[in-house]
């Protein structure tokens, strides 16, 4: 397991393979369709400091207000791949490190990831509670009203939040290699027919 | 006095909500046995092994919370049978109230969304949703059984026709064997696996699949009662697991927890194969209903 604090630098980043398990630490900030399709088009200024050396969490958290704080109620990773038409313009733009979600991302985004010096973090689908118990803060949220909760940008903090790195910045993917594999064994069995 | 006379609304509405309370927050015991048992499997140390044992951590604290085990907390699907002479619309109707208040109490995300318009109804209830069969019995008691199916897992659920050439599936259980690891190596991680597979031969596209997801209320450790099918389950559970795709697709000996199959008479022209994918938050429940007494399975 390797624990990685966030913000984090590219060269950090760049060691960082296909298969490694990563305890994630420190501040990260969440964001789905809404917070990406914001990011791509209107550019906003305030927030740039907020995602420089960071890592944006595909989730749409459930959320509780306690007095003048939030606490993470449900936090599970929702698919990545919607956010594909955007996430490497947003990661060049606003010089993210990474992104964490579940199911992977395409071609584009794999070849940024390279390009950058990112990587992309899958955590384990459903884990709603686990996750929720790993946000120890919550900063700042942005876009609360106009968004919604499970739409918003929180910006949050972490403590050994398990994820896997599924995608690296050496161009290689966990997806493809084992699609590869089980694609191989499934024409293997395919092969004998399924008798009594 | 027979049901249809002592049945008050309240009551039952009260009894469907603790319903959808412990499906969205405790999974069954024989899920859990199966995911125990599938960490064991794993190496030690290995991820696959961490991720189902950070799963069953999951499961544990949404348990001892009373938080939904995942907040994709899906399509509500109901199969209820009902006593003779029982009004279809006021259990409906009892229905439909328990999903609007689990919903205020956060049993449930709202996740009811108007196609067309993009507006979420907010409160889980729209047209065909809950999505709720009828069906009735000869027991003097009503039974409602609920499933809570995922989007992630409905999203890698599939249909084949057979014969399908690239596959070289034919219209016999091997065609079906081929078409169902086809669909698992598809799928790979993103129903978020392990998963349990549930599978409809024959009918028509819609009752194919309505049967594949019945196959989903079976336990996971029953056995098919056609030896038959029981023989092909088990042959198929055992090579989808050797396709090393493992939970969330990392690799690992667990990709399925289960394969169960159903059948349904088909036309002559039609030979389809509906597959079903669970996640592993295999959220279903049984409640039995009298007035004098009420249990959950
Ligand atoms: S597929 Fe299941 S476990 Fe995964 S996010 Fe959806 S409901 Fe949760």
């Amino acid at each position: 397991m390797i624990k990685l604090t966030l913000p984090v630098d590219e060269k950090m980043v760049r060691t960082l393979k296909v298969g490694d398990e990563i305890s994630l630490n420190g501040r990260l900030v969440t964001g789905r369709d809404a917070v990406h399709a914001w990011l791509a088009k209107e550019k906003p200024q305030e927030i740039r400091d907020l995602l420089q050396n960071t890592m944006i969490y595909h989730c749409g958290p459930v959320v509780k207000k306690k007095g003048d704080s939030w606490e993470f109620v449900a936090a599970g990773p929702t698919t990545s791949i919607r956010e594909e038409p955007y996430q490497s313009t947003i990661m060049k733009e606003y010089g993210l490190r990474g992104v964490i979600g579940k199911g992977g991302m395409g071609k584009n985004t794999l070849k940024t990831l390279q390009k950058i010096g990112a990587v992309y973090l899958h955590a384990i689908g459903g884990l709603a509670t686990l996750i929720a118990e790993s946000v120890v803060g919550v900063h700042t949220v942005i876009k609360l009203e106009e968004f919604g909760t499970p739409e918003a940008l929180w910006v949050i903090d972490v403590k050994d939040f398990l994820t896997i790195v599924t995608m690296d910045s050496h161009g290689n993917s966990l997806h493809d290699t084992i699609f590869e594999k089980s694609n191989k064994r499934k024409q293997e069995l395919l092969k004998k027919p399924f008798t009594l | 006095m027979p049901i249809t006379k002592s049945f008050q609304d309240e009551a039952l509405q009260a009894a469907l909500l603790e319903l959808i309370r412990q499906t969205s927050t405790q999974l069954p015991h024989d899920v859990i046995k199966a995911i125990t048992m599938a960490k064991k499997a794993e190496k030690e140390g290995s991820t696959a092994s961490q991720v189902l044992d950070a799963i069953l951590r999951n499961i544990e604290r949404a348990r001892e919370k009373v938080t939904p085990i995942c907040q994709d907390t899906g399509t509500n699907i109901y199969y209820v049978s009902l006593p003779i002479g029982m009004s279809m619309r006021r259990v409906e109707k009892a229905i439909r109230e328990a999903t609007r208040e689990a919903t205020r109490k956060a049993y449930l995300r709202p996740n009811a969304v108007d196609p067309l318009t993009g507006k979420n109804s907010g409160d889980n209830t729209g047209i065909m949703a809950p999505f709720i069969t009828f069906v009735e019995w000869e027991k003097p008691a009503i039974e409602v059984r609920l499933m809570l199916k995922g989007g992630g897992c409905e999203n890698v659920s599939i249909q084949y026709s057979l014969p399908d050439t690239s596959l070289k599936a034919g219209r016999d259980l091997d065609g079906v064997y081929k078409t169902v690891l086809d669909a698992v190596v598809k799928a790979q991680g993103r129903g978020c696996a392990p998963g349990i597979l549930g599978i409809g031969i024959g009918g028509d596209r819609s009752s194919g699949m309505l049967l594949a997801k019945q196959q989903l209320f079976r336990k996971v450790d029953d056995e098919n009662e056609n030896p038959l099918l029981a023989t092909l389950e088990s042959r198929l559970l055992k090579d989808i697991n050797s396709l090393g795709i493992g939970p969330m697709g990392f690799g690992g000996k667990t990709t399925a927890l289960a394969v169960k199959i159903g059948v349904a008479h088909r036309l002559p022209a039609s030979y389809f194969v509906s597959i079903s994918y669970m996640c592993w938050a295999d959220r279903r429940k049984t409640m039995h209903y009298t007035p004098e007494m009420v249990t959950y399975d």
